[in-house]
């Protein structure tokens, strides 16, 4: 896998501490590095990715090569380090891997990691297989050490999530760091440093733009002519894949888009009248063409995202970009394919709630506390944002990691008649959910927190995190506890349910809407996909009259409908009964009653 | 050897580990192999495939349309989706058991899977396999995809030997499953061998 490629890299750049926060499509490489051998690294799971940042900063400072890693989103949570780290600038290596998500497939937005690292003013590496990536990170380790600045290499979801052949060493030891050294004028970020610094940053990219232009990614394939492509990330692999059998069409590779490797390109589009530009998320590099034809008021046509040649948004394939190409080369690019023009209409599969997922109980807990009632609930970053999902439909917003907290507390302020939930997820709580209740306490709000604990973090792939008690190293550790650190808080009714006692929980939600002030249920019960099944539960097709209510309500995907009556699908069913203490006509058992 | 396998089905049924499977045994073969998996939210229940690209002079990680030669669809919609993904000479091997998404049960009969039976059966040469029939000597579905893996096998369309594959699930599968497993597989193989 190509973040396995990505921790291989990483252990064999001899990185001495690596530290991330879970999101798709990065997760494995924390994994990754914490199943190879790794004597005398430090892998953690931080609680976010701002925290991450800064623990690896730390070791950067100590001459240590660091690496962390997390999702584009994440980047936006450790951009408060990230821009101050840019200017004080590292010791040891410090790569940060941000994973960009093209599609989106599983993110909010579509941003583009290389704006930031422009933004930031540090050089960022793009590669466009699993291959690259193993020697890219290898790369960046070099480069910021060399100009001591911290590097981002930025893979993108089908780079992350692709699998290749690597030669990997068997054995890679951590580079020894010298340890801090006190020296306040090179630690401590003062106005006077970010003044001197951000002089120094600018002087030295031009000397990185040198350098990168001599980087042998950034390369030129294929014979020269009037008409070049030009790719940048996985759009490269595609664009490859429609050119492999054309050597006459000019292909320019750039793997660094920031700092520009400006003496590379101008040579590369020497005597080139008209380029196309292929890359996802945001037409960085097709700007940084436009800037140079405009700097060397030389005469070029350049197309891409700008002029409507190639979508902004969704993630490229072999045949957007063959369709592409086909029409700025004037060929025909592509393959011979089935016609699949009069295919049937096909089912919608819009991601569910696994059958059995405890939060499916503790969202239905909640519809039915507050039926017929005023209430805004506002979800939040993982599995449980599936809480919208048809047919359960109790998720009203979902912004960034932690806005269900406080985005609840601002609808208090708003509408004063409405009760307002907020559900968060174990992990998310801790990576952004406190600050946001001590918000709510501090400025009166009056809201129903919901945590839903799961012990584990689950949509990502099950990562341990504060309150597993267990962390990357493998070590037992003190739980933090939830309800302890809501108490200690100031959040006087806390109330632990498990969200499967149906009518106990459809109590505690009613108790809480009922008071005043900042409320919490934590809804306790184990992720489905981590805990042995409880049985099989089965209907009674004689006293089943086909009222679909247990459907309708719940949205489970073992409920099915055939001929009329409910059946449930004994490959999905766990036995959480859920459906059995709603089923009006009791048609439904669990294993008891088979 | 230059192959491109795609797998598709519904995320849970076990497509993945089919895919790792398939893979890893071609590198064993001393093949060079490109894959991507669907991994995240998709996974709950929605649709997913993997792209298994077996050989040299391999870029995209996804097959591109009208290129695989072999379809392994564990559903029969989701075949219908990826056909676009198939030569138009390619083999689809097909579970004729629908996996009905959650809505559908609101409005049952929406969905007609033996319509899309029929459709690919106009389109492609294809092997139907009932997974519920294959499956019951194993007593769960869980093992559908190691059946199926078994079929491609046997019907001499995956191009790699019994003993590789074989050798990778006795790698890959919890040992306590090995041997169940290894008899889903060799099932697969003679409801694959090709009928005289």
């Amino acid at each position: 896998m190509g973040n396995a490629a990505l921790a291989l890299g990483a252990l064999s750049a001899g990185v001495g501490l690596a530290a991330g926060y879970p999101g798709t499509p990065s997760s494995e490489i924390i994994e990754a590095i914490s199943k190879r051998p790794h004597s005398g690294v430090h892998v953690e799971w931080s609680v976010n990715e701002k925290a991450a940042l800064e623990v690896a900063a730390a070791a950067a400072y100590s001459g240590v090569r660091a690496l962390v890693t997390m999702k584009q989103m994440g980047l936006n949570v450790a951009s408060d380090p990230l821009m101050c780290v840019s200017y004080v600038g590292v010791k040891g290596g410090l790569v940060i891997v941000s994973a960009d998500d093209p599609g989106p497939i599983s993110s909010q937005t579509e941003q583009d990691s290389r704006r930031f690292a422009d933004y930031c003013r540090i050089p960022v590496l793009d590669p466009a297989s699993p291959e690259e990536a193993f020697q890219m990170v290898q790369d960046a380790f070099e480069l910021s050490e060399k100009y001591g600045t911290p590097v981002i290499l930025r893979p993108t979801t089908r780079v992350c999530h692709a699998y290749a052949c690597v030669d990997a060493p068997e054995t890679t030891a951590p580079r020894q760091g010298e340890g801090f050294v006190k020296d306040s004028k090179k630690w401590v970020i003062f106005p006077r440093l970010s003044y001197m610094n951000h002089g120094r940053i600018e002087a030295r990219n031009v000397e990185i733009a040198k350098a990168l232009s001599d980087y042998g990614y950034n390369r030129v394939e294929g014979s020269a002519g009037e008409k070049a492509v030009v790719a940048s990330g996985v759009s490269y692999a595609y664009v490859k894949e429609c050119l492999k059998n054309r050597p006459d069409v000019r292909l320019i590779r750039v793997a660094t888009a920031f700092p520009f490797p400006e003496s590379f390109m101008l040579k590369a589009l020497a005597g080139v009248k008209e380029v196309m530009c292929f890359e996802e998320l945001s037409p960085y590099v097709e700007e940084q063409l436009l800037k140079l034809a405009g700097r060397y008021a030389f005469n070029i046509s350049v197309s891409g995202k700008l002029d409507g040649s190639l979508p902004h948004n969704g993630e490229y394939s072999t045949e957007i970009c063959a369709a592409a190409l086909s029409r700025f080369l004037g060929l025909g690019i592509g393959l011979k394919q089935i016609d699949t023009s009069d295919m049937p209409a096909l089912p919608l599969r819009p991601p569910v709630l696994c059958a059995g997922c405890p939060h499916r109980a503790s969202f239905y807990a909640v519809k039915r506390a507050m039926q017929g009632k005023k209430a805004v609930f506002c979800g939040d970053i993982g599995c449980y944002t599936l809480g919208n999902a048809l047919l359960l439909d109790l998720v009203d917003t979902c912004l960034c990691m932690g806005a269900g907290i406080t985005m609840a507390q601002g609808f208090y302020h708003t509408d004063k008649d409405a009760v307002c939930f907020a559900f968060v997820g174990d992990s998310t709580f801790f990576a952004s959910g406190m600050t946001g209740v001590v918000n709510a306490l501090y400025n009166e709000g009056d809201i129903v927190l919901v945590v839903l604990d799961n012990s584990t973090t689950a949509m990502t792939g099950h990562q341990p995190h504060p309150g597993t008690g267990r962390n990357m190293t493998g070590n037992f550790v003190d739980k933090v506890d939830i309800e302890g650190v809501l108490r200690g808080m100031g959040v006087k009714t806390v109330l632990t349910v498990d969200p499967l006692e149906h009518e106990k929980a459809v109590e505690a939600v009613k108790a809480c809407a009922a008071q005043k002030g900042v409320k919490a249920i934590i809804f306790k019960s184990p992720c489905i996909a981590l805990s042995k099944p409880k049985g099989k539960c089965s209907v009674d097709a004689d006293k089943c009259i086909g009222c679909k209510k247990c459907v309708r309500e719940l949205g489970c995907p073992a409920l099915t409908v055939s001929g009329g009556k409910v059946v449930i699908d004994r490959n999905l069913c766990t036995g959480c009964a859920l459906c059995a203490k709603i089923c009006p006509m009791n048609a439904i058992g669990g294993e008891a009653h088979e | 050897m230059n192959k491109d396998i795609l797998i598709c089905g519904v995320g849970g049924q076990g497509t993945v580990l089919a895919s790792k499977i398939i893979a890893s045994a071609a590198m064993d073969e001393g093949n060079s192999v490109h894959s991507a998996e669907t991994i995240g939210m998709a996974q709950r229940g929605g649709s997913v495939t993997s792209h298994v690209r077996i050989g040299e002079n391999v870029f995209s990680p996804l097959i591109p349309f009208g290129s695989a030669d072999l379809l392994l669809a564990f559903e029969p919609a989701e075949a219908v989706r990826s056909l676009k993904y198939l030569k138009p000479e390619g083999v689809a091997i097909v579970n004729t058991v629908p996996t009905l998404p959650v809505t559908e049960s609101l409005n049952p009969g929406a969905y007609d899977p033996q319509r899309m039976l029929e459709y690919l059966k106009t389109k492609c040469a294809c092997i139907f396999v009932n997974s519920d029939e294959a499956c019951a000597p194993f007593g769960s579905n869980k093992f559908f995809n190691i059946v199926l893996l078994g079929i491609a096998a046997g019907s001499g369309k995956l191009g790699l030997s019994r003993e590789t594959l074989i050798r990778q699930i006795e790698q890959r599968v919890p040992a306590r499953f090995v041997d169940v497993n290894k008899q889903a597989f060799e099932a697969g193989c003679e409801l694959g061998k090709p009928k005289l």
